[in-house]
């Protein structure tokens, strides 16, 4: 469906990334926010907390993350899309109810800002840190989605892409901004509500008594019934059965959290996102996602220019990761470098893909700051050699 | 022995459980042992639903982690077994979600004021639109009877072997001060008056608190050797004290001490969204927009 005009700020601006992330949610449609200040992320519920008034919104800021998060869960149960932001302790703290969302089959929106971490590391500095934590930090096994800009037109654009496989795999969508692109401001053109496709939730057309929560209708995710729709349907965090009742047996962990996966894994190619630019005749392809992206990127073509074969792909998505074009990619070239503002996070997932096929480095960074584009020159040319 | 049944006094069993209408029958039975209190608890909480003509398709009750915390399992209504302590801001998101939604939080002591302690003084604070039935065994029962924050002083615990030694909270008092708008206390022994409470509370708004205070035979009467499931009713037969209107401040329990029950506070005051809706109102004027009663999805269209 189009998206409401109500929430949707048509036109050509000038906002950081933080900003667009707000606006991106409000022309997704979504209508309830629960936060809790941290740095650098607080600009998205400041901006949301100001236009909701105006758009039939509620912002409610709790005591918490975990309350924050918890709120999200049980807002979306009756049907209003709903987001919550944060950065890295904040993000820690949401990790549970992540979880919930995951094993009740909640769409819901989780923004990350990074920021320097570990603890309460650098809160106004940038990181990059946070990217297997996002993919892994509850307990348990489930999948998420995660998607990672690298611009403030891109944390708009994103942000309603977030929303709508939130809604279309019944799963928690994470988006990763980083400090930079959080505070940087760019133009950011928001289109009219009409070429704005967003997904509506996808509620069951049968009538209460025949249906049933996690009961699948061909589909690789359930129908939706929300809470004061006469449905009167039970959901728990227990391993549970297609009416969404505990089950505590072998059986049933098997057939509910291996469809938690199953619903991701199967689908990674329709969610996989990511873009890529001369790596036909590549020896070294780099590897980089948010701000990093932009800083490798001319640092890419700083190399083409001094006549090394290099490639770039950048991840859009960070989870489901390219597995399968990495794996391709690694019988042509000869080797990846990754760039990535941690110790080297990513990296080991191009190392897991690549399989032994082309050569993994990494060219990593604490925090604090980007990468020098010549320290990333030089990488590519030892990568090369 | 045998007697012969007087044939008058004989009747048809009926054909269903008259809660059945309320109830998840094809759940039971249920978890609780024997002598628990919380089966009681759900049946008054259905029988008040009944009492005060709720539209059931517009009730949504969210438990926690615990015994008690299997409450919403069992009722057939919209039910949300969230996580532990996480009961509150879960049906607070439901409430600001759908405003027309009649939330209900049934979940323990330990869920609720002690991992979710937090959550329980600010929304009360907030005097958001939920009815929390909290039932107070004095321990964690699920766990295997550790100490609770409403562990009576030199209670016996798991964790507390020689006897527990922190303060609990009051919380009546905890609750009252925060800023709720109704806090009533009473033992599942009292049926009659925890039914009417509860139907009170649903006429109510705001942040209501019925606390209910229940036997554990399995742990809390076991390591505390208070005897069985029905000397614990007879302890709050003989030592319930019905105090209506007691300042809180007095109604502290002690170990194997009175407990004052009855209603401690009844205050009309705004909730979160009458507060909301009014303060924006008057700053917006017609620009404010708020989230619609039936909630704030937006239909394919």
């Amino acid at each position: 469906m189009k998206a409401d005009p109500t929430g949707v700020l048509t036109g050509a601006h000038y906002l950081d990334g933080d900003y667009a992330c707000g606006e991106g949610a409000m022309a997704a449609g979504c209508r309830f926010v629960a936060g809790y200040p941290i740095t650098p992320s607080t600009e998205v519920v400041e901006r949301i907390a100001r236009r909701f008034p105006t758009i039939g919104g509620t912002f409610i800021q709790m005591e918490d993350e975990l309350a924050s998060m918890a709120a999200v869960v049980g807002a979306s149960w009756t049907g209003t899309k709903s987001m919550t932001v944060t950065s890295g302790p904040g993000f820690s703290l949401m990790m549970e109810n992540i979880g919930l969302a995951a094993m009740m089959e909640t769409p819901c929106v989780v923004v990350d800002v990074q920021r320097g971490g570990p603890s309460t590391g650098l809160p106004t500095m940038v990181g990059q840190s946070d990217v297997m934590q996002a993919r892994w930090g509850s307990h348990g096994d489930y999948e998420v989605i995660v998607l990672c800009p690298q611009s403030p037109q891109e944390a708009f654009d994103l942000t309603i892409e977030a929303f709508n496989l939130s809604e279309i795999y019944r799963v928690p969508v994470l988006l990763l901004l980083d400090e930079c692109v959080g505070h940087m401001t760019e133009k950011v053109v928001i289109p009219e509500a009409q070429e704005i496709s967003v997904e509506p939730r996808r509620l069951t057309s049968k009538p209460p008594e025949e249906f049933e929560p996690y009961r699948l209708n061909g589909k690789p995710v359930p129908e939706f019934a929300r809470a004061g729709d006469g449905y009167r349907f039970h959901t728990t965090g227990l391993t549970h059965d297609e009416r969404g009742y505990p089950v505590m047996s072998v059986e049933c962990q098997e057939t509910c959290v291996r469809r938690l996966v199953d619903k991701i894994r199967d689908n990674a190619d329709e969610i996989v996102r990511f873009e890529e630019h001369d790596t036909e005749d590549a020896e070294v392809v780099v590897v980089a996602f948010g701000i990093t992206a932009r800083v490798a990127r001319l640092a890419v073509e700083t190399a083409r220019q001094r006549g090394i074969r290099v490639g770039f792909l950048r991840l859009i998505a960070l989870w489901p990761f390219p597995e399968k074009r990495i794996h391709e990619l690694a019988g042509s070239v000869g080797s990846f470098l990754v760039v990535e503002i941690n110790y080297g996070q990513m990296v080991l997932e191009v190392e897991r893909c690549a399989a032994g096929r082309a050569r993994v480095s990494g060219l990593f960074h604490g925090g604090g700051g980007v990468h020098d584009p010549e320290a990333i020159v030089e990488a590519i040319v030892e990568a090369a050699s | 022995m045998s007697e012969e049944m007087n044939p008058e006094l004989v009747r048809e069993p009926p054909m269903e459980h008259p809660m059945a209408p309320y109830l998840r029958m094809e759940r039971i039975p249920h978890v609780w042992c024997p002598g628990c209190g919380i089966g009681t608890v759900v049946q008054c909480y259905a029988t008040a639903l009944e009492k005060a003509g709720c539209d059931l398709d517009k009730v949504s009750v969210v438990s926690g982690i615990g015994c008690s915390g299997r409450a919403a399992g069992y009722m057939k209504l919209d039910g949300f077994h969230a996580t532990h302590g996480r009961a509150i801001p879960f049906a607070t998101g439901l409430k600001l979600g759908r405003p027309e939604l009649l939330v209900t939080v049934i979940s323990g002591d330990g869920d609720l004021v002690g991992i979710g302690g937090n959550h329980f003084i600010h929304a009360a604070r907030r005097n958001i639109d939920l009815m929390v039935i909290l039932i107070n065994n004095f321990i964690y029962g699920m766990t295997g009877g550790q100490n609770a924050p409403t562990t009576p002083l030199t209670a016996k615990t798991s964790t507390m072997p020689f006897g527990n030694f922190e303060p609990p909270f009051n919380l009546p008092h905890l609750a009252a001060s925060s800023g709720a708008s109704y806090v009533a206390r009473w033992t599942a022994l009292h049926i009659r008056r925890l039914t009417w409470a509860i139907e009170e509370a649903i006429d109510r708004k705001g942040f209501r608190l019925i606390e209910v205070i229940a036997p554990c035979p399995t742990l809390y009467s076991r390591l505390n050797k208070l005897g069985t499931g029905l000397s614990g009713m007879r302890f709050y037969h003989d030592n319930a004290e019905i105090r209506h209107g007691a300042d809180t401040r007095e109604v502290d329990i002690d170990f194997q001490s009175s407990i004052v029950c009855g209603k401690f506070v009844d205050d009309e005051k705004p909730t979160f969204n009458e507060l909301m809706d009014k303060h924006y109102g008057t700053i917006l004027g017609d620009r404010y927009k708020p989230m619609p009663p039936e909630g704030g999805m937006i239909h394919a269209g």
